[in-house]
């Protein structure tokens, strides 16, 4: 590459920066003030650019395009206000991981306002006036409407050092990011101080999107393509941090500029395709930062979040009336298939509610018990799903030692990344595990000649004795049973009370003599297994397999199944698991609208019953037992 | 020999010497009392002991063995049991399973992950509440308890891996004055039967003068005093550091009068 062609390339990276930065910025804002990690800000961005495209489509495209971008944003901080009074404002006293349900449950319903209003198709806006055409830089074509971004990242951060440094109301958000309790001790009405961090954090959001509306289409995959590049800018640059979150978008924005520029490259007779790893290089320099310094690059070790959950009850065996109800369930799931001979499909979806459930379960054993929340959890379903396919296919085993072998690699994979996720918690552990899930996916994605990439495997049948969808339903609900009531022994067992001791006072299990990396350790290869074989009985249902199956996507079902039947429960992660794959397919049947509906079953159980499912069950038979 | 040997121990923060050349010795069957105004270095000198911190300089020996260098876990299977100033339990377990944790790890059986960790030693645990009075609310979850009761059951769970030495970081801080009495009894019966040394730091003063053999008393990192309560009672530096010199406010206040 010309020494013209890389400065080219590296101003490209600084236009790229400039809109990730305003994004990540108004993320760190919205997490540091209020605590809550806003999955919806992919929205926000997205909303941004499909409001720029409707408003300039009203209001022409003469010298009108530069207001109505400016209303788009107002009008993305004004929904954001909107969702702040109206939803959040209601769960600030709910445990971290409900909020984030919640604004899951937000990703869903924009997702479809928007394919409401403005359809399914990409729209593409037009050039800004007077900056549509380009310059030329060291002999090459450089658009100019990039120079104007360029200017916009550093302006906006000097801008908000401004508010943020010469305020009041900038001294009472720091304070707020500081120390909450404090602040609200000396008087400050913190409703409204949260109102407005979400809404300018929103806007930020929606200038962001608005400014890309000349660079690229609105389109619907917007949301979560954003959200994950600003997870990655706001990690990477630590938490909270304005200047961190600008200097880590420079950082990323400009490493994958240079990922395209370089191009394929040929060392020691071997290609490097370094445009490949634009998927992924993001995600390797925030394992890389978060290995070396654990709290981002400008972070700071967060103080102790003080609205966490109450107390966890302890574990007691299950009472004999829940013994009955689980076996008379057990017997029902084994009649099913005669019950339902007329309609074959019953089968069929109960192995997927089966698989969802053995794979919910194993994510709640590290989450629940175990503390760690991880949101790349569908490395290990489809890891094993992988496995499972390749050693048929391309290791020509017979299917049932692929069944068998396929977790050990999950396990496998889960001891490498697990060895680097124990040493970081909370939001950080979240970040990394996500970031570990990405590297897979994109291997996988990208990988043709092994992994079928996005394609994925075909092919991938059970042998002949559980070709019938009766008899691999037996088979699956056998090792699903088996796996679930392994985890539930572990639980029970000296390992499972080690790492509940490591969750509830590492200082105090520390003091009597536990490693509690060692055992987070051990618990997050365990689930990985458990995930493993899940991801291996799913292959072998389906006949085939594709990246989805181990995309951000599958990881976010898990926890949503997970929430939506309680972390405190052990019966939780069935009952989740159950409600969601059955609530997505019969939703998904009926109408177009989908995920707005899912997404607002999950608001109001978010709002109805804070404990999940489970929980809430659990309690209303407490109460009933103790009135008695 | 004494049961643990503090020699010159020194650790800074920054340009702040929290923990200045101390040294110290604590014998086995002794309830040894580090006392000293807020700021004086005794929960620093606390977390050097147990390996929570690393000193600068110095050397820590339990029973000829060197402490520095090793894990807070390492030290606790050495012999060294701890109480944390803010009562440090497992909510989500009950008082027994609490007691039940400690003795799965002392028996090195963490990683098993077959049997009932409930079943685990049961009466043993239930001996070791007794103890300490907390064997009526065993099965009660440790988050529901009084924070008196959950001083004792902390105390429970670091006898349970029988120490030689007991560090316990103001061990009654947040009890009413009826239970401290009772816990500082029960520390001293232990002492007596089973040879334990113990080092404690307390701001009661009650609780002190009554039932420490010997005081230490630290200010600013050092160490200025040693010796019995009355001795350390008459110490001038003592009384110094404790009801001031008289000299902070010199000729001037004197003036305003």
């Amino acid at each position: 590459m010309t020494l013209s062609g890389l400065l080219v390339q590296l101003l490209n990276g600084l236009a790229g920066a400039s809109s990730l930065f305003l994004v990540a910025a108004g993320l760190s804002l919205i997490f540091g003030v209020t605590r809550i990690v806003n999955f919806a800000h992919g929205s926000f961005f997205m909303l941004g650019v499909y409001l720029a495209y409707a408003l300039v489509d009203r209001l022409g495209t003469g010298l009108a395009f530069w207001p109505a971008l400016g209303l788009a944003a107002l009008a993305v901080g004004a929904i954001g206000a909107l969702v702040e009074v109206v939803l959040l404002r209601r769960i600030y006293r709910a445990p971290e991981l409900f909020q984030l349900l919640a604004t899951f449950a937000l990703v869903l319903v924009i997702k479809d306002v928007a394919l409401y209003l403005w359809g399914a198709e990409d729209l593409l806006g037009p050039r800004a006036p007077g900056l549509g055409g380009s310059v030329e830089i060291l002999g090459r074509r450089f658009p100019s409407y990039d120079l104007l971004l360029i200017v916009v990242g550093p302006l906006v951060l000097a801008l908000l050092w401004l508010l943020l440094t010469r305020t009041r109301w900038g001294t009472l958000v720091r304070a707020a990011t500081q120390d909450r309790g404090m602040v609200a001790a000396l008087g400050v009405n913190q409703a409204w101080l949260f109102t407005g961090v979400f809404a300018l954090g929103s806007m930020l959001a929606g200038l962001g999107g608005a400014l890309q509306l000349p660079r690229e289409p609105a389109s619907l995959a917007l949301d979560l393509l954003t959200i994950g590049d600003a997870f990655v800018v706001v990690v990477v640059g630590g938490m909270g941090s304005i200047p961190g979150a600008f200097v880590a978008a420079l950082l990323i924005a400009e490493i994958k500029a240079i990922c395209v520029g370089i191009g394929t490259v040929n060392w020691f007779g071997i290609d490097f395709a370094f445009s490949k790893l634009t998927l992924v290089v993001e995600f390797l320099v925030m394992a890389l930062v978060l290995v070396l310094r654990p709290w981002g690059l400008m972070g700071k070790p967060q103080a102790l979040s003080r609205n966490t959950a109450a107390a966890e009850a302890p574990l007691r065996p299950a009472p004999r009336l829940l013994r009955w109800a689980a076996a008379l369930f057990l017997a029902g799931l084994v009649l099913l298939p005669f019950v339902t001979a007329d309609s074959p499909y019953v089968t069929v979806l109960a192995i997927d509610l089966l698989t969802a459930a053995l794979f919910a379960a194993s994510l709640h054993f590290i989450m629940g018990p175990g503390g760690m929340h991880s949101f790349g959890h569908a490395a290990y379903f489809g890891l094993g799903a992988y496995a499972a396919a390749l050693l048929m296919l391309r290791a020509a085993l017979p299917m049932e030692v692929a069944l068998l072998v396929a977790p050990l690699v999950a396990a496998a994979g889960a001891l490498v990344f697990g060895w680097f996720c124990v040493r970081l918690s909370g939001v950080y552990l979240a970040m990394l595990t996500l970031a570990f899930a990405q590297i897979v996916w994109s291997v996988v994605f990208q990988w043709d000649e092994f992994t079928g990439g996005s394609n994925g495997l075909t092919g991938v049948w059970p042998s002949e004795w559980l070709a019938d969808k009766r008899s691999y339903y037996f088979a699956t609900l056998a090792l699903v049973v088996l796996g679930v009531l392994a985890l539930r022994r572990v639980l029970f067992s000296p390992f499972g009370f080690a790492m509940r001791a490591g969750r509830d006072s590492p200082l105090r299990a520390d003091a009597i003599g536990i490693d509690v990396p060692r055992v987070q350790w051990l618990a997050f290869v365990l689930a990985a297994l458990v995930a493993g074989l899940a991801g291996a009985l799913f292959a072998f249902s389906k006949g085939s397999i594709s990246p989805d199956s181990m995309g951000v996507g599958k990881s976010v079902d898990g926890l949503v199944m997970v929430l939506l039947g309680g972390v405190q429960a052990l019966s939780g992660p069935i009952a989740g698991a159950v409600t969601f794959t059955w609530l997505q397919d019969s939703v998904a049947r009926s109408t177009e609208y989908w995920r707005a509906m899912l997404g607002g079953i999950i608001l109001l159980l978010v709002l109805a019953f804070p404990q999940g499912i489970a929980g809430f069950v659990g309690h209303w038979l407490e109460r009933r037992g103790t009135n008695r | 020999m004494s049961l643990l040997e503090v020699q010159g121990l020194g650790k800074s923060f920054g340009g702040v010497r929290a923990v200045d050349s101390v040294s110290f010795e604590v014998a086995a069957g002794e309830l040894l009392a580090m006392i000293g105004p807020n700021g004086a270095g005794k929960s620093t000198t606390f977390n050097l002991v147990n390996g929570q911190l690393r000193p600068d300089a110095g050397s820590i020996t339990l029973d000829g063995q060197e402490l520095i260098g090793r894990k807070p876990r390492e030290i606790w299977k050495m012999g060294v049991g701890r109480t944390f100033q803010i009562a440090a339990t497992f909510a989500s377990l009950t008082v027994i399973e609490n007691v039940q944790m400690a003795l799965i790890s002392a028996d090195a059986r963490l990683y098993s992950m077959f049997g009932r960790a409930a079943d685990h030693k049961r009466d043993e645990a239930l001996a070791l509440l007794a103890q300490v009075g907390m064997a009526p609310q065993a099965e009660r979850p440790c988050s529901v308890l009084a924070y008196g009761d959950v001083k004792r059951v902390e105390l429970a769970i670091a006898l349970a891996n029988r120490p030689r030495l007991l560090l316990m970081d103001e061990p009654t801080a947040g009890m009413a004055p009826a239970e401290r009495n009772d816990l500082m009894t029960l520390t001293k019966r232990l002492v007596l039967e089973r040879g334990l040394g113990v080092l404690f730091t307390e701001h009661s003063m009650d609780v002190v003068f009554a039932h420490a053999d010997r005081l230490i008393v630290l200010a600013r990192g050092r160490l200025i005093a040693e010796g019995t309560a009355d001795e350390v009672r008459d110490h001038p530096k003592v009384q110094e550091v404790y009801f001031g010199s008289g000299r902070t406010f010199g000729k001037k206040a004197g003036g305003v009068r």
